[in-house]
């Protein structure tokens, strides 16, 4: 409740939204079954849109959530009373409708809202549906995000995320998935999923072009609350579960130094360093010894262990080598342009600036911004007009507010 | 774009390198694949173990090997993505499996299973 407290009026939906749209939603699935997910999605829409015309005028209540919990229970209730009505009356000959559905209560306490997310969260990741697809409902059901939101997750547009989301949806319903944990064999499978989504929800916080740290902050803590819940499950507490939970905690460890009061992020570098979580860290450390078990090691422990020494101050030789083992390690495993950057930089602070600038220039990374930044860093201190050129052409390329901030800062040190 | 296997030969399999100097080769071997995985052309690779080889000969005859009466041996490989041969060259030249006299990379492209290679 404390978030809460602090929150503008104005930001207080849109919080709650983020929070408890999936709550509502996944019990109500769980209520109707996916044969029902519209309804399902309907009914929470509903209850937000109810929330927001009635605030302004009659006040906030005292209890926002519990408020949210009861209308969505009396919408529920209402449609399967009117349902049921209208089936008697329609096929009066039908005897023995089932009355038990119509009058159970929607069970909202904190348990079943558990169960339902957790349950949702696998049923959503059925390998009868597509991957994109099985990530994109998930930030949708679980997450609350918009269509938008996703679209940009995914690079595209509104129409292949409607699209996309609405053949799941079918498939979802034809295939009769039940909302319940698949069998312990099959619960691998599916945690990949899973697990991707949290990282992508985690990501979407973490390194968010919104301003406001707020709600940022909140879709990390959402991440890590979603993960918590794979951690404190027996059936599905596996290593990559709690590798992924250390992850997030290393890297949130530094979220209140990152960001300034203007929402303007702070590069490492210059971070006060006090600011960082020392509660958070130790926590990571917890899970990243949780899963360091069994002789998987996922790109999530890799991750995990490269966050763990970003959070050690010091600027050893043996930090930057492990470092830079780990990056070599992690790209093997899986590609991406920022791996392969940060892997070059933590090459010219174990190996040599030479050596990194010479790795570098084999990337041709030519589109990213990072890509000229880096080369502008690996050339500062010999040869600054090239330096220089490099940070210029970053800046050109730089497409959010802090990234041109951060690269006019460089340049202006000339 | 192809795939190449580049393929490590030692003229001595019997050579036994310090642990001091292993490590260093070991850091520069793993260095060497991670510049060829961040450019996003690294598939697979694996070292091969000179403990339990054995050769199985003609007529099914075992022997333990392949040490002594081969001699180059076979110490691992990896295999690369490359838009051409002369580009899978330049990655063999990285190998510190070079450095070792004799020592060589053979550089083989993977035939494709579309039925003409």
């Amino acid at each position: 409740m404390g978030v809460l407290l602090c929150m503008d009026k104005g930001e207080l939906i849109p919080h709650l939204f983020r929070t408890e749209y999936r709550k509502i939603v996944s019990v109500l699935c769980k209520h109707f079954g996916f044969g029902q997910m519209e309804l399902a999605e309907d009914i929470a829409s509903d209850t937000f849109l109810a929330a927001a015309q009635t605030w302004p005028m009659k006040g906030i209540p005292d209890q926002p959530t519990a408020w949210l919990y009861n209308v969505a229970k009396n919408k529920a209730k209402n449609h399967l009373q009117r349902d049921h009505i209208y089936s008697k009356k329609i096929f009066p000959e039908i005897k023995n409708i089932p009355v038990a559905a119509s009058e159970a209560e929607l069970d909202l306490s904190p348990q079943n809202i558990n169960d339902s997310q957790l349950q949702m969260m696998f049923a959503i990741c059925h390998p009868s549906i597509p991957p994109e697809a099985q990530i994109g409902l998930s930030l949708r059901i679980l997450c609350g995000f918009g269509i938008e939101e996703i679209a940009d997750a995914f690079l595209t547009n509104k129409e292949t995320i409607n699209k996309r989301l609405f053949r799941a949806k079918e498939k979802l319903r034809e295939e009769k998935i039940e909302i319940a944990l698949p069998p312990l064999p099959e619960i691998e499978k599916r945690l990949e999923t899973a697990l991707r989504t949290i990282y992508l929800l985690f990501s979407e916080g973490y390194y968010s072009e919104s301003n406001n740290k707020t709600i940022r902050k909140e879709l990390c803590i959402e991440a890590m609350r979603l993960c918590n819940m794979l951690v404190e499950n027996t059936c599905t507490n596996k290593p990559e579960a709690n590798a992924l939970l250390s992850l997030m905690c290393f890297q949130s460890s530094r979220f209140d130094a990152r960001i300034d009061k203007k929402g303007e992020l702070i590069l490492y570098e210059e971070q006060d360093r006090s600011l960082w979580s020392a509660e958070l860290i130790s926590t990571g450390g917890y899970f990243l010894r949780c899963a360091s078990v069994g002789d998987s090691l996922s790109k999530y422990h890799l991750e995990a262990m490269i966050a763990f020494w970003n959070t050690q101050q010091e600027d050893t030789k043996e930090k930057w080598e492990n470092i830079l083992q780990l990056y070599n390690r992690l790209l093997q495993i899986e590609y991406s342009p920022i791996a392969a950057l940060n892997r070059t930089y933590a090459l010219s602070k174990a190996n040599t600036k030479q050596e990194a600038i010479t790795e570098a220039e084999k990337l041709k990374l030519e589109t990213n911004h990072f890509y000229y930044a880096l080369l502008g860093e690996l050339y500062t201190d010999t040869d600054s007009a090239t330096a220089k050129q490099h940070f210029q052409k970053a800046l050109s390329l730089a497409k959010t507010h802090a990234d041109k901030q951060a690269m006019q800062k460089k340049i202006s040190k000339f | 774009m192809d795939e190449f296997m580049l393929i490590f030969r030692h003229q001595d399999g019997n050579k036994v390198a310090a642990p001091e100097q292993i490590q260093i080769w070991m850091k520069q071997t793993m260095d060497w694949i991670g510049g060829i995985a961040a450019q996003n052309k690294f598939i697979a690779g694996n070292g091969l173990l000179f403990d339990d080889a054995r050769v199985v000969g003609h007529h099914n005859v075992v022997t333990n090997g392949p040490f002594g009466e081969i001699k180059e041996t076979i110490g691992g490989y990896i295999m690369v993505k490359a838009d051409s041969v002369e580009e899978a060259v330049e990655f063999a030249k990285g190998s510190p499996v070079l450095q070792g006299d004799g020592n060589t990379v053979e550089v083989r492209k993977i035939a494709k299973r579309d039925g003409i290679h």
